[in-house]
């Protein structure tokens, strides 16, 4: 048995075996060593296949034998090797966090459930970027999701629940939409294996299920990555959700079903027929521009910190989304890595965040006056992610707006550059709210006699924030694969 | 209900006809419709059954809490594990093939142990389900 | 090409724009539920219906018969089912919990009461 040979499959079934073990020990203690474990263990697992894809080289994993396409398949190209090592880096460094975290915010009989919960949302997120199946895809999705509605629901603010609830309606009709488009899609093609519907769509590309499907398959994956009309639910689930679950979520979540979009629409349908043919580049154009002011906009008007970044997070998304709509392999670029840096700086930043919560009280912007000088390293974590947030140069943000412009001007597009500048500045604009309370107002009462958070929360925070400069500095790990998993997706796509 | 005589004695006695029909929808699932799910909600109907008729403290003294959790986990672990056998005697994850010299008998082997998984791990959840709705309202929290 | 052979698929979209419908229009939470899991039906339906061929039989290769019925969408239809439960028994579950909460399950009632509250700070 070589171990190489599986690592497909165990970088998913780590994660999901540790969800019942953790379950059978009933202990926070042991839960935590053994779901930290796991997605140690799955980060392992990634990067050996991040290495072993890094040449371009595809691996194909028939599970239970049965060859593809009749089985299920799991498949690990340069695109899904970037996203599993994305999401479980995330794990990896958010649940040493968790567990001081969760120790104040979360009733400790609950603890273990936590953990286990953590593991299986874990495993659908990797599920999700490493299947090669259709329908296996939308198991994980829900796997995921749901796992995700828990974690949320845990807040301990009763409107966590409502949130949580709203998340599972929303979550659940886009998860249906996609599960249509899938089936859709069966019907017509008879295959449920990505690889192997590509190549039977092609005849058939034109036929009004075929265009129903692909309807289908956006809306319902656009509301999963909350693209601008359809993020109703990601405001009041970030807010509320505990201050870990809102930093793994907001990093990875939003973050896969990108990835599935992506899947889809280059992989499936093939990006001639579906940026050239459709009008989907014009609509998503849009989406994309009003989501990066609109969402900017209304963060600059919140009140409380969490929700702020929530809404910077919708906004973001219209980035990433902005950079599909370009169609060219620059605009790809930038969109991945946008969403590799997204993520960096939004774990980090919720992270601080948390630290932030754990010592005041609670995340309302009132609450956390004069936060910088009772907790310096806090507030300087918070105001780099800002800047990242912005896209200072230095930081990672940058890189990905920096890659959006150059495909802009590319294309001979001013006014989307100019756009893309403008609404940096409306960033600008809400980094500058949190940098005026902490900094240039005096304590608020409830931080009388405060500290800094203890060190098991900040040294995750703060490798995040050194992630957020490293990524800014050095490109060649995220530009590197985003760049070829582009040129790959194009190539492929024609 | 403590004192209706006449749905006790008749629960009681449904009791193992239901658990014989569990049993026989999951042996069953090889060669006709049926299979561990089916055969674990059956089984789970039958606890909710009793508990329905002698009260929820009763059923949950049968089947306390603990177990009904680590059903739902070991289920799992069950169906995990058939996966890992594969994937130690030389297939890959879930190879039924390898689990017996002659690959159709190991075909039979892997889905007779997943399908044990599946039924433990759907009569746990189904009555943690039952347990925590029931439950709601007289647990201290 | 007649009507009655696209029965399936006309109960399927009817099936489905009044899950969507009741979701969307009903304040009441367990209602909003209810239109999620017709919703969720409508989807059983459209793969389960296509899979069955008139005069087919079940697919154990016999040199008897010549049309098999596809039995695909019922292993994955048997998925989504569960899916669906698991998603039915969450969403219960939470209806459960804010009612305990917030002593109501319509929406409208729910909001009027955080309205005005401080953000975040009660935590």
């Amino acid at each position: 048995m070589s171990l190489a040979l599986h690592l497909p499959a165990l970088q998913v079934v780590i994660p999901l075996i540790s969800a019942p073990l953790a379950v059978l020990v009933r202990r926070g203690g042991w839960a935590f060593l053994i779901v930290t474990a796991a997605s140690w263990a799955a980060l392992a697992a990634a990067i050996a296949l991040w290495l072993a894809t890094a040449d371009g080289a595809t691996i194909s994993y028939a599970l239970g034998n049965w060859p593809p396409p009749w089985g299920i398949e799991y498949r690990v190209d340069r695109l899904s090797s970037f996203v599993l090592l994305l999401v479980s880096a995330t794990a990896a460094i958010v649940l040493p966090y968790a567990r001081a975290s969760i120790e104040r915010e979360i009733p400790h009989a609950q603890h273990y459930l936590f953990y286990a919960m953590f593991a299986l949302c874990l495993t659908g997120l990797l599920g999700i970027a490493i299947t090669g199946d259709a329908f296996n895809a939308f198991v994980f999705l829900e796997i995921s999701s749901l796992s995700g509605y828990v974690l949320i629901a845990l807040g301990r603010d009763r409107r966590a629940l409502v949130a949580a609830y709203q998340y599972l309606i929303m979550g659940s009709i886009g998860a249906t939409f996609f599960v249509i488009g899938v089936g859709l899609l069966y019907l017509m093609t008879g295959t449920l294996n990505l690889a192997d519907m590509a190549e039977r769509i092609g005849a058939i590309r034109e036929s009004r299920s075929v265009l129903a499907a692909l309807a289908f398959l956006t809306v319902g994956i656009s509301l999963k990555l909350a693209l601008f009309p359809l993020h109703q639910w990601l405001p009041n689930a970030y807010t509320y959700a505990p201050s870990v679950v809102t930093a793994f979520l907001a990093a990875t979540a939003t973050k896969v079903s990108i990835y599935l979009l992506i899947r889809f629409y280059y992989s499936v349908f093939g990006e001639s027929f579906v940026f050239q043919k459709l009008p989907l580049p014009e609509i998503m154009l849009v989406m994309s521009i009003a989501a990066m002011f609109v969402a900017s906009l209304v963060a600059a008007f919140q009140n409380d910190l969490k929700r702020l970044l929530a809404y910077s997070s919708v906004s973001q998304i219209g980035y990433i989304t902005l950079g599909l709509s370009y169609d060219t392999v620059n605009g790809l670029t930038a969109s991945l890595v946008h969403m590799f840096n997204h993520a960096v700086t939004k774990g980090g930043l919720f992270l601080f965040v948390g630290c932030a919560v754990a010592v005041a009280g609670g995340s309302s912007l009132a609450r956390l006056s004069g936060l910088a000088r009772v907790m310096p390293l806090t507030s300087f974590g918070i105001v780099l992610g800002g800047l990242s947030l912005i896209g200072v140069p230095g930081t990672c943000g940058f890189i990905g707006k920096w890659y959006l412009i150059l495909a802009a001007l590319e294309k001979g597009q001013w006014g989307l550059a100019m756009a893309v500048v403008t609404s940096s500045l409306l960033a600008v604009a809400y980094v500058w709210r949190f940098v005026e309370t902490a900094y240039f107002r005096e304590p608020h009462a409830s931080l009388a006699g405060r500290k800094e958070a203890p060190p098991a929360l900040l040294a995750p925070a703060l490798l995040l924030a050194g992630a957020m400069l490293y990524f800014g500095l050095e490109t060649s790990v995220s530009l590197g694969s985003a760049a070829g998993a582009a040129v790959m997706l194009m190539a492929v796509g024609k | 209900m403590r004192h209706d005589l006449v749905l006790r004695v008749i629960a009681k006695l449904m009791m193992p006809f239901t658990l014989l029909f569990a049993l026989y929808v999951q042996f069953h699932g090889d060669f006709g419709p049926g299979g561990g799910f089916q055969a674990g909600v059956i089984a789970a109907a039958m606890v909710i059954l009793y508990a329905l008729i002698y009260g929820l403290d009763q059923a949950r003294k049968a089947l306390p809490d603990w177990l009904v959790e680590t059903m739902l986990a070991g289920g799992v672990l069950l169906y995990a594990g058939v996966g890992m056998a594969g994937l130690m005697l030389g297939g890959n994850f879930l190879d039924y093939f390898v689990l017996h010299a002659d690959p159709v008998q190991g075909q039979h082997r892997g889905i007779f142990w997943v399908e044990a998984g599946v039924a433990v791990t759907v009569s746990g959840v189904m009555l943690k389900i039952f347990y925590m709705f029931a439950g709601r309202g007289r647990d201290p929290e | 090409m007649n009507f009655g052979s696209h029965f399936s698929y006309a109960m399927t979209v009817f099936l489905m724009m009044a899950g969507l419908f009741v979701v969307i229009a009903r304040g009441n939470l367990i209602k909003q539920l209810v239109g999620l899991g017709i919703l969720q039906t409508s989807v059983y339906l459209l793969y389960i219906a296509p899979g069955k061929l008139i005069g087919g039989t079940a697919p154990i290769i016999s040199a008897q018969f010549q049309i098999y019925s596809n039995p695909l969408p019922h292993v994955l239809i048997l998925t989504a089912i569960v899916v669906g439960v698991a998603t039915l028994a969450l969403g219960l579950a939470l209806v459960v919990r804010i009612r305990e909460t917030y002593d109501t399950i319509e929406e409208d009632e729910i909001l009027a009461r955080d309205h005005g509250e401080p953000a975040h700070d009660g935590a």
